[in-house]
């Protein structure tokens, strides 16, 4: 594959926590403008991938990467990297929905205003297109000064991507988005996953091997820090390459 | 709504389904034209296109894996790609009925048939349209529609009785024209078991949408 169309690239990528090996040797290439889901046993490394691609681990003591990543074709952990504009063109959704305890609106200006992306007099077109793409507009247009706390789960969660696509994203990372939903709102998410990837590359860990087989383009397993496996999702839930990956999706381990 | 996704891929499924059940009536069609015409050339290419209705099989099967590995089909659903597999083994075997006609007309000497053709043609017409009709009420789920359907056998399997009686004058008024009378008695056998097939379908239509398994 060539590098266009691929939006973030590893190569030989180690990461240590201290004197633990978390990550070894990745090299991965997400395409622009799919779902790319990482699943595998806890510890695996997932999600320390993840938060590779914005740096998120930079915060945590000890901890050493080498290797490369390159975002749009820029090397994320450059000398001369700018971290700032790195966490807008990457933007993250977690677990548990974690809106701002501020209103609807603010929610979705707040990254605006931190980054002084835009006007004042623009942020009521902005908000209304956020939540239209996550499809709350409907829900919430005469609730916009309501507290984001006040949302169910699901409305809280939609509200967080919602909040990150002002900053005009290259990708999203999902750090297991449905955890905290339940069924119906984690089908929900699902569907707006699809929708957004027209605009946007997801990378989403997930525990739930059944929501990366269902809403993903492709899929990465990974086991013990190493990427074992990566490819189609439809192929890597129908034909695994490595016997390892078809323990672990047919649930013999893990 | 929700997995607006998923019921595209089964939307997709079903066009190709379709499509796939267009090809086979074409074949069944050309197969009877060139009898007419003891075309051994078109019969021949009719013999190599039945691999394209094997490999439209083949990759509507796939995509019907992929979906149970991915998508986790559950009741309606779940019967739903479970018919589909059950539909396109039922049309690839058509395909193959329309191929083994083609046959008939290659291994045909260079005499005339044994007869102008009445009756084939009318059970070839009606075995297309009990197939184009099984396959709309799959797609429209029409219960009603697929167990008049299944009625229709009858009047094919009525058709290949009059044929069969009428062959069997001719053989045994003249044994000479017995070589000729069985080639056209197995190509009624064929469209029969055509409409055979499309019978199970349409009991397939049945099980999909009600869950309950009929059929003799």
């Amino acid at each position: 594959m060539s590098m266009s169309g691929i939006a973030i690239a590893t190569q030989r990528l180690d990461l240590f926590y201290g004197d633990f090996q978390a990550l070894t040797a990745v090299d991965l290439q997400v395409p622009e403008r799919e779902v790319t889901a990482l699943i595998g046993p806890s510890g695996c490394g997932k999600s320390t991938l993840l938060r590779v691609f914005n740096r998120m681990n930079d915060l945590i003591d000890g901890v050493r990467v080498s290797g490369q990543v390159l975002i749009g074709g820029k090397d994320i952990y450059a000398v001369d990297a700018d971290l700032l504009r790195l966490r807008e063109k990457v933007g993250m959704v977690f677990q548990r929905p974690n809106p701002f305890p501020l209103s609807v609106f603010e929610n979705i200006t707040f990254g605006l205003a931190v980054h002084q992306l835009a006007p004042r007099r623009e942020y009521d077109m902005i908000v209304e297109k956020a939540l239209r793409s996550v499809l709350l507009w409907d829900d919430l247009k005469d609730k916009l000064q309501r507290s984001a706390l006040g949302l169910s789960l699901e409305q809280q969660q939609r509200l967080c991507i919602a909040r990150v696509l002002p900053l005009k994203p290259q990708v999203l990372l999902m750090d297991e988005p449905c955890s905290a939903l339940d069924p119906i709102a984690t089908l929900h998410i699902e569907e707006l996953m699809q929708k957004l990837k027209q605009e946007y590359t997801i990378v989403i860990v997930t525990h739930n091997m059944q929501q990366a087989a269902r809403a993903s383009d492709r899929t990465g397993f990974m086991y013990l820090g190493k990427l074992v496996e990566f490819g189609l999702t439809a192929k890597i839930f129908t034909q695994p390459a490595q016997e390892l990956t078809e323990n672990y999706i047919s649930g013999r381990f893990g | 709504m929700a997995r607006e996704h998923f019921q595209n891929l089964l939307r997709g499924l079903e066009q190709e389904l379709v499509g796939m059940g267009e090809m086979v009536i074409a074949a069944i069609d050309r197969s009877i034209q060139a009898l007419k015409n003891v075309d051994k050339v078109e019969a021949e290419r009719i013999i190599a296109d039945d691999a394209l209705i094997n490999s439209k099989r083949w990759e509507i099967e796939n995509k019907c894996i992929q979906l149970f590995a991915t998508q986790q089909p559950v009741a309606g659903d779940l019967r739903e790609i479970v018919s589909f597999m059950d539909l396109i083994t039922n049309l690839e075997r058509m395909g193959d009925h329309a191929k083994g006609i083609a046959t008939i007309v290659v291994r045909h000497d260079q005499t005339p048939l044994l007869k102008p053709l009445i009756d084939i043609p009318r059970m070839a017409a009606k075995a297309g349209e009990m197939i184009q009709k099984s396959l709309t009420a799959f797609i429209t789920q029409d219960v009603d529609a697929a167990r008049a359907i299944i009625e229709m056998d009858n009047e094919v399997d009525a058709l290949y009785e009059q044929i069969f009686r009428e062959l069997l004058t001719y053989m045994m008024e003249d044994a000479r024209t017995i070589t000729r009378a069985v080639y056209l008695i197995w190509v009624s056998h064929n469209l029969e078991r055509i409409a055979d097939r499309v019978t199970n379908i349409c009991e397939r239509i049945i099980f999909m949408v009600t869950g309950e398994i009929s059929g003799n």
